[in-house]
């Protein structure tokens, strides 16, 4: 390959394997969502569908975790996932509280539950 | 034909709105969680070799945290650019009923679609969250801006943190590199319960919580979409029909 290509090639491959097929989704919603209204039904089952997904991410976030992460006991994961909604609810629905409360709970399970 | 005196009166009213978006960005709690993700994000760059300014594009271009861990553990790892662009594509379907159902909101009277164009490349499940929770007590004219300096002061602290991580990385330990890994799915948890006000929202959430490892487990293809869609669907359905009896 010419040094110019070589350069170039980390970014074009950005382009292709990480911009492009990500971006795609935004534009197809951008298109689907014209002409609907804020409170059209289609936007209350949408809204519903992304909820479902993304908590579907979130439980394989921490189920099947990757990299550091996966070093860290399933167990403990699960636990300090559980401590951290159980702290935002009792918080009066800080994000703040239940997210440190995950992490925190993560740190000191994975220490003192070593696997 | 608008008067001159009200397009006057509009300009500096964007970018108030802009700030005021950019000012609710930096002091919300995704400031911190943006902050450590990209941190951790930029030591997972800096491990696979990836030059710093590579990771800051791919922050600025694709702007979806799962997806850029995918990106770079798949291609650090040898992956072929079709291999990684299908996982890639696999990870961002979330985004499609999130931009349909952000969209309206942000749409007024005399939005044109080309004013969406970058809300809808803004659109993450940070300013997601945000966006649903604070636009609908806002003035339609003022929603446009505010999102998107909400988005650029997001997007900043991801290209800034990302650095930050990057000259860091030899200096992390394997434990600390864990926490910010799961700085992702404490978050998307958090705010997406914190945002599940309306029982359809709910019912979807828990729906979510179930079906994704269930159909993970099973090895269904295309395993999140079918979560989103079956479970989102249920919910919708339940919603209506409850609806329907009252």
């Amino acid at each position: 390959m010419n040094p110019v290509l070589t350069e170039l090639w980390p970014y074009l491959v950005l382009i292709l394997a990480g911009y492009l097929p990500n971006e795609v989704w935004r534009l197809f919603g951008l298109m689907m969502a014209r002409g609907l209204n804020e409170d059209s039904e289609i936007v209350v089952w949408s809204r519903a569908v992304a909820t479902a997904l993304l908590a579907g991410v979130v439980a394989k976030l921490i189920l099947f975790s990757s990299g550091e992460l996966a070093g860290v006991a399933l167990q403990v994961r699960v636990g300090a996932a559980a401590c951290a909604l159980a702290v935002f609810f009792m918080a009066r629905r800080s994000v703040f509280a239940g997210v440190l409360t995950g992490e925190v709970a993560l740190l000191a399970g994975a220490y003192f539950f070593p696997v | 034909m608008p008067d001159p005196q009200s397009t006057f009166e509009i300009e500096p009213s964007t970018a108030a709105n802009f700030l005021a978006g950019l000012r609710s960005a930096l002091t919300s709690v995704f400031f911190l969680v943006l902050a450590g993700t990209y941190v951790g994000m930029g030591a997972l760059a800096h491990d696979f070799g990836f030059a710093p300014w590579w990771l800051a594009i791919s922050s600025i271009l694709v702007w979806a945290a799962p997806a850029q861990v995918i990106l770079i553990s798949a291609l650090g790892t040898g992956a072929s650019l079709f291999e990684a662009a299908l996982a890639v594509t696999l990870s961002a379907i979330r985004l499609f009923p999130m931009v349909v159902a952000l969209m309206p909101l942000l749409r007024g009277p005399k939005t044109r679609t080309r004013d969406l164009l970058l809300p809808a490349h803004f659109t993450a499940v940070s300013m997601w969250v945000e966006s649903l929770r604070l636009l609908p007590g806002m003035p339609h004219q003022r929603r446009i801006p505010f999102c998107n300096g909400l988005s650029v002061g997001y997007m900043g602290t991801a290209v800034v943190f990302g650095f930050v991580g990057y000259y860091l990385a030899a200096g992390l330990p394997v434990l600390l590199a864990a926490t910010l890994l799961f700085l992702t799915p404490m978050s998307f948890l958090i705010s997406t319960a914190n945002n599940a006000r309306m029982m359809v929202d709910r019912l979807a959430f828990v729906l979510g919580l179930v079906l994704g490892p269930a159909f993970a487990y099973f090895a269904i293809g295309l395993d999140l979409m079918w979560t989103g869609l079956v479970g989102g669907t249920l919910a919708y359905l339940v919603h209506r029909f409850r609806e329907a009896m009252q």
